[in-house]
């Protein structure tokens, strides 16, 4: 078993696969605490976790929210368009005097790119990365991992598609490197002016047509289409990106019968899904959320403690 | 470093859990109320011994779940994570229930402490007994077993390691000096 000893979580990028497997499987024994008559265990008693979600989010934000509670940590919300981010402080010194009350978790979601490592360099406390820009959000990728291993019971092999606006999403950034490290096949495919020309760098094969590559995969992951990006005029129309992406049931039929669908949320439907195959059984969009208050209590879990000094060699003195 | 010494072979491991048997059955009468849990990890494997042996022995069904104490430690600040969460599973009511907690070795009594504070998390059993297959001393807060296999000085810094034939190559007890701290 190899020990985890990172203090943040920023990125998959940087995780080894035995780090990915370690999260993994610490997740699964949370996800039994979830079903306890009583949801809560003293893990992180008296550590507070600040949220602190300078974007929207509903699933992400709420789930670190009930994570933390289940492991018994005091959960603060810190809202940007009532704070002092919006009187032009910057976003470290906003940190460093959060900081300064005695908390041990900053869980950022930012539109930059880098900013929940930036605060990882100034601050004591833990940071996990809860999207930052176009460039990770790891939780949603080890969730999405998680609930692909749960279900088909492996990764190494598993032949994935991710589909929809691949040049700004977070989503399929974490997802590409947690699976590629894991030995999964990963094919991304949109419209060409939504896929950018060096993801092939990343270790992925990239499709342009859908249905050139529907029959083979095991797991199809839709990402959202943002529909303020048509007015940039990367796609002509919803209704054509629909006509030429969307998965639903006539496309399905073309899919393996064990083929697993699944999307981060929030979905637009009748865009990249139809309503049919959201709802559908092949569906596991509701799993992925239920998984990812899992991961995030293994997340949070793993990153407390202290890591100064190894005790990984201590044998077990407590009993 | 000196040789391990061997406290206990297999055969002598095997009579300890059949006294503890017998003496489980000697003090609790109403059989239904019985269920037995094993703290992870050869806690559980030694608990599953000694639930078979119950139910052959009584012919009756008795539940059987397992606890994993990771989450409910006490120093989670001073070692940090290193443990591998397991889960706890406990596929039955607690309430009114006579619990026998099983673990392999007693010392400090803090693994103890934790799991009956999750014990109680579960339900409100009607008892809960604990049964070690070794207390080594050293307790740093009240907590006695109800049934032990064998009782053995040690010092503080020495360990005991359980091996069990399910889980090791070999069944034993054995302990294994530690440096002798001024």
């Amino acid at each position: 078993m190899s020990a985890w000893t990172r203090r943040h979580l920023l990125g998959l990028e940087e995780l080894s696969a035995d780090e990915i497997r370690h999260v993994l499987d610490t997740a699964a024994s949370f996800k039994e605490v979830s079903t306890r008559s009583i949801k809560k265990v003293p893990a992180l008693r008296g550590k507070v976790v600040v949220n602190m979600f300078v974007e929207p989010s509903t699933r992400t934000k709420m789930s670190f929210t009930l994570a933390a509670t289940r492991l018994s940590a005091d959960v603060v919300d810190f809202s940007p368009s009532m704070s002092s981010l919006s009187k032009g402080e910057t976003l470290v010194d906003t940190a460093k005097n959060i900081e300064a009350m005695g908390i041990d978790f900053i869980v950022i979601r930012h539109p930059a790119s880098g900013a929940a490592h930036l605060l990882s360099k100034v601050l004591k406390a833990s940071v996990i990365n809860a999207g930052d820009g176009a460039h990770e959000h790891p939780t949603q990728g080890l969730l999405d991992i998680f609930t692909m291993r749960e279900v088909k019971g492996r990764i190494e092999g598993l032949k994935v598609a991710i589909v929809g606006d691949l040049s700004y999403s977070r989503v399929a950034r974490s997802n590409i490197h947690g699976l590629v490290k894991l030995g999964a096949e990963v094919i991304v495919c949109g419209p060409s002016t939504l896929v950018p020309g060096p993801i092939k760098e990343l270790g992925v094969r990239v499709s342009y047509h859908i249905d050139e590559i529907i029959g083979e995969v095991d797991v199809i992951n839709l990402l959202r289409i943002q529909t303020e990006r048509q007015k940039a005029n990367l796609f002509p129309s919803i209704r054509e990106y629909a006509r030429l992406f969307q998965i639903n049931e006539e496309r399905l039929k073309r899919a393996k019968p064990d083929v697993m669908i699944m999307h981060p949320g929030p979905m637009n439907r009748g865009v990249e899904i139809s309503p049919e195959v959201a709802d559908g059984e092949k569906s596991v969009i509701l799993k992925q959320v239920e998984n990812g208050l899992a991961v995030r209590m293994a997340v949070l879990y793993l990153c407390s403690g202290s890591h100064e000094e190894s005790h990984a060699d201590v044998p077990h003195q407590g009993r | 470093m000196p040789d391990p010494k061997r406290l206990m072979d297999q055969a002598a491991v095997e009579a300890a859990l059949e006294r503890i048997t017998n003496e489980i059955l000697a003090r609790n009468a109403t059989r239904s109320r019985l269920a037995v849990i094993g703290i992870h990890t050869r806690g559980v494997v030694l608990a599953k011994r000694v639930h078979e042996a119950l139910q052959s022995r009584t012919g009756a069904e008795i539940p059987f779940g397992t606890l994993d104490i990771t989450l409910y430690r006490d120093d989670h600040d001073v070692h940090g994570v290193k443990a591998v969460v397991r889960a706890t599973d406990i596929p039955f009511h607690l309430d009114g229930k006579d619990v026998i907690l099983v673990d392999d070795v007693l010392f400090t009594g803090r693994t103890t402490r934790a799991a009956l504070t999750e014990l109680v998390d579960f339900g409100r059993p009607s008892t809960i007994q604990l049964a070690v297959l070794v207390d080594r001393g050293h307790r740093e807060l009240p907590i006695q077993p109800d049934y032990v296999g064998g009782r053995f000085d040690t010092h503080r810094q020495d360990s005991v390691h359980v091996r069990l034939a399910e889980t090791d190559p070999s069944e034993e007890v054995v302990l294994v000096q530690g440096k002798a701290s001024a």
